[in-house]
């Protein structure tokens, strides 16, 4: 029986590393790659250390092409919109959860239906709308599709709906503007609902791809994905460079998962089951 | 005293007032410019003839929709989207829901082996996409290599028109299998225990349980997953773009996607109410698919009286 059990168990931990294996796979061989000269990168037989390390790729990177720049361009696009979308979707979350007034249900559940309309579907009218008002190739205009996200403010008025009236009433009873109760009551009750999705919302916005894409033409505006891309046209066969800026493009994502690696996964599993 | 009550209740109102109307107002005008009208707007061009430069509006009512019926690059495109999604969603779903069972079981390494499952997920789709692209370089690519231990290969991973697809749908399943399975571990962990503990009174055995106890009470779980799972992989536009891009003899027609197509159309051919049908007929096949999915399920909910 006990032979059973350890035989199971052994069975059970050698198909998880194999699978896990195959997970980081890409990496290491990304990692691998990037540290290689030329000549090993094209090897029938190729090995997962390099025989003589390099660091000629990322320099072929950062000459090539602005990297430095688009990571910049990345976070400054990502943190406003992690702040826009956690700050538009309390407040309305706060709104739609705590007041009641005529037509809250239908202006409630018409921003929640956006929710199902694709991202890849409205970002073509989205860009003759930017087109008409001179939004095409500058920040704003990448930034904007991402200021808000329906599903954040369906997230923030679950969230806000249990916290109990008699705070709020108590607050206003001592002449708490609004606004105030919502900065000063609200926000702190809510933060780990907050740091979520912001997390959540973070992270999505430095992957997009399409987008930036579309909206981009000036190669100081672009963003990492967008450089990646353009970069792979400029190195066609090179992939040495290109691991290189891949390598570039994710290891601040995986610092960052191995330090927040809870936090990370617990927001992207609220993002995902409440919607 | 009771008039300075009062005043201070409709001083309040009005101060209430004002909040959420310009909290809605400001909700509105964002959520107004950045999705429904861009949205209406599609619809309604999806009636005209419109390039992109402007020089042609015309209404043409139906005509784009018809075209498209009968354009061999959206039959294509149509036909590869709906293969992904037929072939990633119950792979991906499938192995999710076995990996969260592994989870589940007590392993000591449990929590480690969630997080590395997991790295994909979070990972900019367009680098993990460059980086298959070299992994499945016919030469030089580590898949190759490694299947040659085997003696098998080389494999045309993305060269071959056969299996570009399917080189496009492992990406995938690969991308999203660490994420769902965390969902679906999560929906184990809330089955209470003495559910379990009840079917092992009555002598059921682990495929039992699994059957009679464990699946019906995933239902929501699963559902949820199979809706963003089908969406996501509807959607599929980046792995597409960045696998075919650049490279000559890439096998262009066989890996092309419904998005792929209406960006094209948008930004090469300059057909912007062409695209917009496109955009279109993806949203209500979207629309279709997760309201079908709903549905089923709640009706073997009611016969199943769960």
């Amino acid at each position: 029986m006990k032979t059973v059990m350890y035989f199971r168990k052994f069975v059970l931990y050698l198909l998880l590393s194999a699978g896990a294996a195959f997970m980081i796979l890409p990496f290491i061989w990304m990692l691998s790659t990037a540290f290689k000269p030329p000549q090993e990168v094209l090897s029938i037989k190729p090995r997962f250390i390099p025989a003589h390390p390099t660091l000629e790729n990322f320099y072929a990177v950062f000459a090539k092409a602005p990297f430095g720049r688009f990571i910049l361009n990345s976070t400054i696009i990502a943190v406003l919109s992690t702040v826009s979308i956690a700050l538009t979707s309390s407040l309305g979350g706060f709104v739609f959860a705590k007041y009641r007034f005529p037509g809250r249900g239908l202006l409630f559940w018409t921003l929640i239906a956006t929710i199902m309309i694709p991202p890849q579907i409205f970002v073509f009218p989205l860009y003759l709308f930017m087109r008409d008002v001179g939004l095409v190739d500058t920040y704003l205009g990448i930034l904007a599709p991402s200021l808000i996200m329906g599903f954040g403010l369906f997230l923030m008025r679950q969230t806000i709906s249990t916290i109990p009236d008699e705070l709020l009433d108590s607050a206003r009873i001592d002449g708490c503007s609004e606004f105030r109760i919502y900065w000063n009551i609200i926000l702190p009750v809510i933060k780990n609902a907050v740091g979520a999705l912001s997390i959540y919302a973070f992270i999505t916005s430095w992957g997009y791809l399409l987008w930036p894409l579309i909206i981009t033409n000036s190669e100081e505006l672009f963003t990492v994905p967008l450089g990646l891309a353009v970069f792979q046209k400029r190195f066609t066969v090179e992939y040495g460079p290109m691991m290189a800026a891949c390598t570039v493009a994710t290891l601040p994502l995986i610092l960052a998962f191995a330090i927040f690696r809870r936090r990370i996964v617990e927001s992207f599993v609220l993002s995902g089951l409440k919607g | 005293m009771e008039m300075r009550a009062l005043k201070y209740i409709s001083l309040g109102k009005a101060q209430r007032f004002f909040f959420i109307a310009s909290v809605v107002l400001l909700l509105y005008s964002l959520f107004g410019i950045l999705r429904l009208y861009p949205i209406f707007q599609m619809f309604r061009l999806s009636f005209y003839d419109f390039d992109l430069i402007g020089l042609k509006k015309e209404f043409i009512g139906l005509r784009n929709y018809l075209d498209l019926f009968h354009d061999t690059n959206f039959h294509i495109a149509l036909r590869n989207t709906l293969l992904v999604v037929a072939i990633s969603v119950p792979v991906t779903v499938g192995l999710s829901f076995v990996l969260a069972l592994f989870y589940n079981a007590r392993l000591r390494l449990r929590s480690f082996y969630q997080l590395i499952y997991f790295i994909p997920a979070i990972m900019p789709t367009a680098a993990v996409s460059l980086i298959w692209r070299w992994m499945y370089d016919p030469g030089y690519g580590l898949l190759n290599y490694i299947l040659s231990w085997f003696g098998i290969g080389p494999v045309p991973w993305l060269v071959n028109e056969h299996i570009a697809l399917y080189s496009v749908v492992l990406l995938w399943v690969w991308k999203w299998v660490g994420y769902y399975a965390i969902l679906f571990l999560v929906g184990l962990q809330n089955i209470p225990e003495m559910y379990k503990d009840a079917a092992k009174v009555d002598g059921a055995n682990w495929w039992q349980l699994l059957h009679y106890v464990i699946l019906p009470l995933l239902k929501p779980v699963t559902l949820f997953i199979l809706i963003i799972a089908s969406t996501w992989a509807f959607r599929i536009f980046v792995p597409v773009y960045i696998l075919t891009l650049g490279s000559q003899g890439a096998p262009g027609n066989a890996v092309r996607v419904i998005v792929y197509d209406m960006y094209e159309n948008f930004f090469v051919f300059f057909r912007v109410g062409y695209a917009s049908a496109e955009g279109f007929i993806l949203f209500l096949i979207v629309a279709a698919f997760t309201f079908a999915q709903l549905r089923l399920t709640r009706a073997s909910e009611v016969e199943g009286g769960v």
